[in-house]
């Protein structure tokens, strides 16, 4: 069921991609897909009731691992989630800068100013 | 109970998606979007990942400021209608197949709660001694060994900051250089004027800093 909103998270955001015209709704639709594809990710590493994967003195060590999170996926979504930062900052800097030139955010318009 | 919270949040952050994406107004897309991002944050933070839900935050008001300072501006606040009809229903159709092969592959994943990283965690390891040339011994997935002896070997309590700055060090390293050329390329683009004036010659030929802006 989760697993199948992530999915659906995931087609919204395709779809916007596919159909949108205006460059800011594409990027849009981009932050979409990416918060979506961290989400899965995030729900592949949970294990029911688990604890997060942060030792601390109050609990014993075989406790912890029998109960906590797996880590790996926490750690690689964290540096997915800092790069698509700098992905959608860079792409809107595109955006910004073709506003500047053409006037418009319209793709089929700036398609056809060419120049 | 859980299960269920995570459930309503998720529908709340489709919904989120597609106001941002059906919606006229950009500003309002915009807002849209931070309100998927912070209930993402929420989610994240129900499913055990502090860490993963503080960056999110962080990135998200990032995101929202340079998003926002992309859309104010005076003719761009609404959104002409979307492609063509055509388009459209290309794009739905390849949507639907995308749909059904998910689902398809969904069907093939473990049930949620029980990550396959982590089966078999709590059985003792195997004590019998290594051999050379004998049966081949079980490696266990990085998951586990990072749990087992995180705190043991880096002396770190926060597993995750372990596997970021002692194991996968590099990775990180790698992180940090993408980022910073990003954002040297956006402050590249975003530049209003070059550096140095251009000189009485190149402004006399017409070429400089002030035609590119």
């Amino acid at each position: 069921m989760v697993y199948l909103l992530c999915l659906v998270l995931f087609l919204i955001g395709i779809y916007g991609v596919l159909t949108q015209r205006n460059l800011i709704k594409i990027i849009l639709s981009l932050a979409v897909v990416e918060s979506s594809v961290s989400l899965f990710l995030i729900l592949l590493g949970y294990r029911v009731g688990g604890i997060a994967p942060i030792e601390t003195a109050a609990r014993p060590h075989e406790s912890f691992i029998g109960m906590s999170v797996d880590p790996l996926p926490q750690a690689m979504v964290l540096t997915a989630i800092v790069i698509s930062l700098g992905v959608l900052a860079l792409s809107i800097a595109i955006a910004m800068r073709l506003y500047q030139r053409y006037g418009t955010y319209d793709v089929t318009q700036i398609r056809n100013l060419r120049g | 109970m859980l299960m269920n919270l995570i459930v309503v949040l998720l529908m709340f952050v489709a919904i989120g998606a597609v106001i941002a994406i059906w919606t006229r107004d950009l500003l309002s897309a915009v807002i849209a979007i931070g309100v998927l991002g912070f209930t993402c944050a929420v989610v994240l933070l129900l499913l055990r990942a502090p860490d993963v839900a503080i960056t999110r935050i962080v990135v998200e008001v990032l995101l929202l400021i340079i998003l926002i300072r992309s859309v104010l501006r005076r003719g761009v606040r609404t959104v002409e209608s979307s492609r063509s009809v055509p388009g459209m229903a290309l794009a739905g159709a390849f949507v639907a197949v995308l749909l059904v092969l998910g689902v398809i592959a969904i069907r093939e994943l473990p049930p949620f709660g029980e990550p396959v990283a982590l089966m078999g965690l709590n059985e003792p390891a195997p004590t019998q001694p290594l051999e050379a040339g004998g049966p081949k011994q079980e490696i266990p997935p990085p998951s586990q060994t990072y749990i087992k002896q995180g705190l043991e070997k880096t002396h770190s309590g926060n597993i995750v900051t372990a596997v970021l700055l002692d194991y996968r060090a590099y990775d990180t390293l790698g992180e940090a250089a993408v980022l910073f050329t990003a954002v040297v390329g956006a402050i590249a683009l975003l530049r209003r004027k070059s550096r140095k004036p251009p000189s009485p010659a190149e402004m006399a030929a017409g070429v400089g800093g002030s035609e590119d802006r």
